[in-house]
């Protein structure tokens, strides 16, 4: 198994374990790309503590710079390292034991 | 931190080979227990579909039929987008133990890496939404 993946996804969670951050990435997901004079009116956090994360967020590859309107640099989540973390969650939630569970209360119901 | 590549489950029931493997491989069997409706074609490459009355729906493509030891299929890793190609594998073994079935499931390959983590190839979801929203306003224009 590659190194490589441990890496991506241990980004994205310790991302998450931050609460600004969390509600930096949290509101670039639902309300789209915005500079951090943009996210620094939504959230009640100063601008320069969100250009702060935003620079951390950015050099771990979990959002990506973009040129925006006025020459401000706009901030994007990047949806690859998301599905990455995502594949460790989907083993967490991947539920076999009610699934087995379900398959022998049905075969003792009389298959 | 370690990556989850491969679950493994081992159980025993009171049933024969015969009758797990109708339950694991007829639409009959699997929409009593796993979904709540399912069609399958029981031949590899053959495509199988489970639907849950709350909404889900899942399609499979059958790998291997080796009737009654061996069910496997490939389906899609939960909440990536329809279109990614992961799939994750998963192997069902049936052996017989006393008058039941010892029956083991395996499910692989979670820790896929995709083609290109850290490259724009991957980009999919804002750029999925940029190009179905293009996509319904097109529609939109047409109508």
């Amino acid at each position: 198994m590659p190194h490589d993946i441990e890496a991506v996804a241990e980004q994205v969670f310790t991302a998450l374990a931050d609460p600004t951050r969390r509600a930096i990435l949290a509101a670039l997901a639902s309300g789209g790309p915005a500079t951090a004079t943009d996210l620094a009116g939504r959230l009640p956090i100063t601008r320069q503590a969100i250009a702060r994360h935003l620079a951390l967020l950015a050099a771990a590859g979990l959002v990506q710079a973009e040129p925006g309107e006025r020459r401000r640099v706009r901030y994007r989540v990047r949806a690859a390292p998301m599905q990455v973390a995502q594949q460790f969650l989907a083993a967490l939630a991947r539920d076999w034991d009610s699934a087995l569970g379900a398959l022998s209360d049905h075969l003792d119901r009389g298959a | 931190m370690a990556f989850p590549d491969r679950i493994e489950r081992t159980v025993e029931v009171a049933h024969s080979p015969g009758k797990v493997w109708a339950a694991l491989t007829t639409a009959e069997g699997l929409a009593a227990w796993f979904g709540n409706e399912a069609t399958i074609e029981l031949r590899p490459g053959g495509a199988a579909r489970m639907r849950w009355a709350s909404g889900g729906t899942v399609e499979m493509r059958v790998e291997r039929v080796d009737e009654p030891t061996v069910f496997g299929f490939t389906w899609q890793i939960n909440g990536l987008p329809e279109d990614d190609p992961r799939r994750t594998y998963v192997e069902f073994t049936l052996e017989p133990a006393g008058a039941g079935t010892r029956l083991k499931v395996v499910e692989s390959g979670f820790a896929q890496l995709p083609q290109d983590a850290h490259g724009k190839a991957y980009d999919g979801n804002t750029e999925g939404w940029a190009r179905e929203l293009g996509e319904l306003a097109g529609y939109l224009d047409a109508a």
